[in-house]
């Protein structure tokens, strides 16, 4: 909302900086966004109200004329070419060296009065473009008639335009008369309030129309006045210009004075022409399905039976609280005006709107919730402004129907819940002064009980938090002090999942992942690159109505495309190694509920291994670095876990394991099958972990096992063994490293597999470094052989296998 | 006086010998030539007392001795001499150039965003919140309705939403949470009494145009006390605490009047510019105000109190919200929040 300063001042006194003032409604009322000073440039002492007292003509030009001006000090002649200027105008009169935009070029310069076609010039009459005002430079700006020459013209027309951006609670924050009340309340001045003031003829307005409402529920009062003998033309230039500064187009004086007084009080209303309102009556109703207006706007709108209609004896004339309709509209000729102002549902004039895509300044009002006596205070406004202004005469009283009378409101607020809510104990005559100042009727029958009665314009004031809320805000959030929260901590409540989650998020960072998020929205062409048409669970994504793009349509339900994505763009740049990694949900559709978030870390590694200098190595990152990766941080936690081969789309087979605890998978990893790489234009070998968090926190122990180191020597032995090619290592390990003989402890790492001369077809070689140790003693060889000999019968049952050279 | 003349030779032949071993394996070659147990050349020496006249036997005897410890002394000598030129020589000739560039070395860091989340809800944490998740595809019943945003009403302006396309029992609408206020109504729902104290967590989607402080995806942190006794000056207090925490000690804080549906009263908190310190009418962050808008917040609204079964006359409570990448865009100085997920590791690896 755009507020002038100078209207403002119609309400109250305002002596506070514009700065000052500016951040003191900051804090306590709406969002001043900015403000535009108008007339900042303009010199007081070279820019001053003239009055125009003689036109003559140019003796060498036809377009040009010789205009006598009075600045206040005496006669001035200036050449002026402008086509509008007349004599008994006031206009704004510039001499020499005044700041001035020109009206060619628009740029800033300072006048310099030259001859004009041979005639001396003493100053320059101002169009709206030379005083920054606009860019009208067709005419020059004519002033009220009451301005006084010799006035600087920053006096008479300066002003000060905030920028404001209202809540959405505050439809009285919509009319300056609402900033009146604020600033009084604020600054401690008295507010005034316009005259109301009106006469009447001894026709009724009831004998003029009828009314009547058969959708109360959708409008609960609905006032109409009537105003005979209007002379339609344009409204006074004050009228205009403050109408202009709001951001409004002046039309006529009628159309200007319904859009004045909502802008003064934040009451829309709408004036029809009279004569035009078939049968002299009104019925507010719900709209027959498919029933159709043509708009002030020129469009035929068509309506829903939630929609509210505003009709005379034969149909539609006006969209209740939006927008009035073509059939009734005030002409030049218009002679009598049926003045609407109601009272509408808030959130049906929302709805309504909203699906008619239609939302006006009155709309932007009722929706924000108008309190229902407004509309009979407008109506006597704009009656005393019709009186004035459009030389109208008001048919005697108004015709009102209020279905929706409500008694009026006691709020009941005590300095105890006061202090309960805000912290601190406000003074009673604080209370009741800012009360009082905003409309709020307030009694205190007995100390610290205060009964109050919220003005009729401030509907969102409901409950005594509400009120508290006013008084807060005016007195100053500055007052209340930082305490601290008392009382007892609440029960826990663990989530060990989302513990995990962020653990997961550490180790991969600690294992020299760079961390990466990205969007959770995706479209089908991406998620198709790494989840197969079969997978009914993913390939069947939740999708979104209205996204912000057609690529991000899709919740994703999976990591892998968007992390893959990512390292292909990285890949443009980066010519070493890349880690990234990215913990995020899959969104897995539920039918008929919220879909399942599954929490997962994705990690894709690939290129050239770090050697001694920044710039790449020679060495690629290969499948046992991505297991290295799932192995330490899985052994960080505690879980121990298997790999099994497996086949998985976009990985390739023969390089793919699944891991499990168990028999329970718990993620995945392997190389990215080169033709799912090249679909984001990868050709190097890339290697995915996939970690299911879910999965893995079933198997998370509470606190790593722990053995104390031994005090007794560790014997240290390697053991080759041969076995069929097709022999999984890991499964040879896992039965080394899980043998027991008495208190003996086998330690074993796999250092070396070899395949080739020495070694039989079909068979491999696995050397192993195996670690005897006991706590309670130091071990000889004999026990060391005994061990090693029961653990070789052992592998030679399970797997076949036989110790090499043995 | 032939065996004292030989024992002079041995010396003077010894020491010569002793000058000119160049390195460590000279040394020891030395000493086995003149010490060695069998055929040490001193060891002879030595051994032959037994061959000296007894008349002469003493004088040898010393002289032996003495030039056995001269030699033994010298070795260590020369030991320590080569020693010590070996470690002149390691950082004289075999200096490095300590300008070259280390071994690179593979270090992981975590988005800016997750940074500034783990220590916003460390801050919090500290005063007592956990941490309590919710659904990013919610209920509108939650996502608005819960929160006192009926249908129709403006306040829904303040959040345009990104819907899910499926509609259940006719009635019920999915949609992405446009913030994280649906789980304070969640939370309350399943604590039976107060008092409560959480900070929520997680992503959030507004169906928006994105610019350089606007983007459809964001990450937010909404707080919620619930108790008796809770007073908004417990709210100015924990906001206070916070700010101090991730923007510096001497931080001010400031409450403007704002409005949230589910909060009564309401507020914007903003904290005293720490670029320009008040004093830039130019500045690019606070925009000359010497105040930067950091976070919505207010008491909760009555009506939620006691949609919880909890008495509102006793019971009183605060909500926050606070926008993540905003902070983490105020910490850094970062001019453009697209930049958080568009995932360039150039740029995520400086923080």
């Amino acid at each position: 909302m755009k507020l002038s300063l100078n209207w403002l001042r119609d309400f109250v006194d305002v002596d506070l900086p514009v700065a000052e003032l500016a951040s003191r409604l900051i804090d306590a009322t709406a969002e001043v966004e900015g403000w535009e000073t108008i007339g900042a440039n303009w010199d007081p002492e070279r820019i001053r109200v003239a009055e125009v007292v003689e036109v003559a003509p140019h003796p060498n030009a036809d377009r040009l004329r010789l205009v006598t001006v009075n600045d206040g000090e005496g006669r001035q002649q200036v050449v002026c070419g402008a086509p509008n200027v007349a004599v008994g105008q006031k206009i704004a009169f510039a001499t020499e060296g005044a700041e001035l935009v020109d009206g060619h070029t628009g740029e800033r310069a300072r006048l310099k009065l030259r001859p004009i076609r041979g005639v001396d010039s003493a100053g320059m009459v101002l169009s709206e473009k030379e005083l920054g005002l606009s860019d009208d430079h067709e005419g020059i700006l004519v002033l009220a008639p009451d301005a006084v020459p010799g006035r600087p013209l920053v006096e008479q027309l300066g002003d000060v335009v905030f920028d404001i951006s209202t809540w959405a609670n505050r439809a009285d924050l919509l009319g300056v008369m609402g900033f009146g009340r604020e600033t009084a309340a604020i600054t401690g001045k008295p507010l005034r309030e316009p005259s109301t003031a009106h006469g009447e003829s001894a026709r009724k307005a009831s004998e003029f129309v009828e009314v009547s409402i058969e959708a109360p529920d959708l409008c609960p009062r609905y006032t109409a006045s009537v105003i005979e003998n209007v002379t339609i033309g344009p409204s006074p230039a004050w009228m205009q210009e403050r109408l202009i500064r709001a951001g409004q187009r002046p039309i006529n004086n009628v159309v200007d004075i319904t859009n004045y007084v909502m802008l003064e009080t934040g009451q829309p209303l709408h004036a029809f022409d009279y004569d035009f309102v078939r049968g002299k009556r009104i019925v507010v109703r719900r709209a027959e399905e498919g029933e159709r207006l043509l708009t002030l706007d020129d469009v035929e709108r068509v309506f829903d039976s939630e929609m509210l209609l505003i009709c005379d004896g034969e149909g539609p004339v006006a969209v209740g609280g939006v927008k009035g309709g073509g059939n009734s509209e005030v002409t030049e000729k218009t002679r009598t005006i049926l003045l609407e102002a109601a009272n509408f549902r808030a959130g049906s004039v929302r709805r309504t709107s909203t699906y008619l895509k239609l939302r006006t300044e009155a709309s932007l009002r009722f929706e924000k919730g108008l309190g229902a006596e407004v509309p009979e205070y407008a109506q006597h406004r704009a009656l005393h402004l019709f009186e004035q202004l459009a030389g109208g005469t008001p048919a005697a009283g108004i015709v009102d129907v209020y279905p929706g009378a409500k008694p009026p409101r006691t709020i009941a607020v005590t300095s105890a819940r006061i202090e309960q809510v805000l912290g601190i104990a406000v003074p009673a005559e604080d209370v009741r002064r800012i009360l009082a100042a905003l409309g709020f009727g307030v009694e205190e029958n007995t100390p610290g009980q205060y009964s109050v009665q919220p003005p009729d314009w401030r509907p969102d004031v409901e409950i005594a938090d509400d009120v508290i809320e006013d008084i807060g805000r005016i007195h100053g959030y500055h007052r209340l002090p930082t305490t601290m929260l008392r009382g007892q901590l609440p029960e826990p409540e663990r989530d060990p999942v989302r513990d995990l989650r962020e653990r997961l998020r550490d180790l991969a960072v600690t294992l020299g992942f760079q961390e990466t998020l990205s969007y959770t929205l995706t479209d089908r062409a991406r998620l198709a690159r790494m989840v197969p048409d079969s997978d009914s669970l993913r390939s069947e994504p939740l999708g979104v109505v209205n996204p912000v793009a057609a690529q991000h349509t899709f919740l994703r339900t999976s990591l892998r495309p968007s992390v893959l994505e990512t390292y292909a763009a990285n890949r443009h740049h980066e010519a070493g190694a890349l880690r990234i990694f990215e913990v995020g949900f899959e969104y897995l559709p539920v039918e008929g509920d919220l879909p399942h978030h599954r929490p997962v870390l994705c990690a894709v590694l690939g290129g050239l291994r770090e050697g001694r200098w920044p710039q790449a190595g020679t060495e690629r990152l290969d499948f046992y670095d991505a297991r290295g990766v799932a192995e330490a941080a899985l052994q960080r936690l505690g879980i121990p876990v298997n790999f099994t081969a497996v086949s998985e789309f976009g990985l390739l087979p023969g390089h793919t394991a699944e891991i499990r605890v168990g028999k329970d998978p718990v993620g995945i990893l392997g190389q990215i099958h080169p033709d799912n790489a090249a679909l984001f234009d990868l050709t190097e070998p890339v290697f995915l972990v996939e970690l299911w968090v879910e999965s893995l926190a079933r198997h998370l122990p509470e606190r790593p096992a722990y053995a104390a180191p031994s005090r007794f020597p560790e014997v240290r032995q390697d053991l080759a063994l041969v076995l069929d090619s097709e022999t999984p290592a890991g499964r040879v390990l896992e039965l080394v490293r899980s043998h027991r003989s008495g208190q003996v402890r086998i330690g074993a790492d796999i250092f070396d597999e070899y395949r080739g001369p020495g070694v039989p077809a079909g068979k491999k070689s696995l050397a192993i470094a195996m670690r005897f140790q006991s706590s309670e003693r130091t071990l000889t060889d004999a026990d060391v052989a005994k061990v090693q000999s029961g653990l070789v019968t052992r592998l030679a049952k399970e797997f076949g296998a036989t110790v090499r050279g043995g | 006086m032939s065996n004292v003349s030989a024992l002079e030779g041995l010396r003077e032949e010894a020491l010569a010998a002793l000058a000119a071993a160049p390195d460590e394996s000279a040394l020891e070659q030395w000493r086995i030539t003149f010490f060695g147990r069998q055929d040490g050349r001193v060891t002879a020496l030595l051994r032959a007392i037994k061959d000296v006249p007894a008349s002469e036997r003493a004088a040898y005897g010393a002289s032996a001795n003495a030039v056995k410890q001269e030699l033994e002394g010298a070795l260590e000598g020369r030991r320590e001499a080569l020693k010590q030129a070996a470690l002149r020589a390691l950082s004289t000739e075999s200096a490095l150039d300590v300008t070259l560039p280390g071994r690179p070395q593979v270090i992981g860091r975590l988005h800016p965003v997750t940074q500034t989340m783990r220590d916003c809800l460390k801050a919090f944490g500290d005063m007592g919140f956990r941490v309590a998740e919710g659904p990013e595809v919610e209920w509108d019943r939650y996502n608005f309705d819960g929160v006192r945003i009926p249908e129709d009403h403006p306040a829904r302006d303040m959040w345009d939403t990104i819907w899910v396309n499926t509609l259940i029992d006719g009635k019920r609408h999915m949609l992405l949470r446009t913030h994280t206020s649906p789980n304070q109504v969640r939370v309350l729902e399943r604590t039976p009494a107060p008092p409560v104290r959480v900070v929520v967590p997680g992503k959030c989607y507004r169906q928006e145009a994105t610019d350089a402080t606007h983007e459809w995806m964001l990450t937010q942190i909404e707080g919620l006390a619930v108790d008796e006794g809770v007073r908004m000056s417990d709210l100015k207090g924990v906001l206070y605490e916070w700010s101090r925490q991730m923007f510096g000690q001497d931080r001010k804080i400031i409450f403007h009047h704002s409005y949230f549906p589910f909060v009564e009263p309401g507020v914007e908190m903003a904290i005293d510019c720490f670029i320009c310190r008040g004093n830039g009418k130019e500045c690019r962050t606070c925009h000359g105000t010497g105040w930067i808008e950091i976070l919505g917040a207010g008491m909760v609204h009555p009506e939620i109190i006691e949609t919880a079964g909890y008495d509102s006359s006793k019971v009183t409570g605060f909500a926050f919200g606070i926008g993540v990448e905003r902070v983490a865009l105020l910490r850094w100085g970062i001019e453009d929040i697209r930049n958080f997920y568009a995932n360039d590791i150039r740029f995520l690896s400086q923080f």
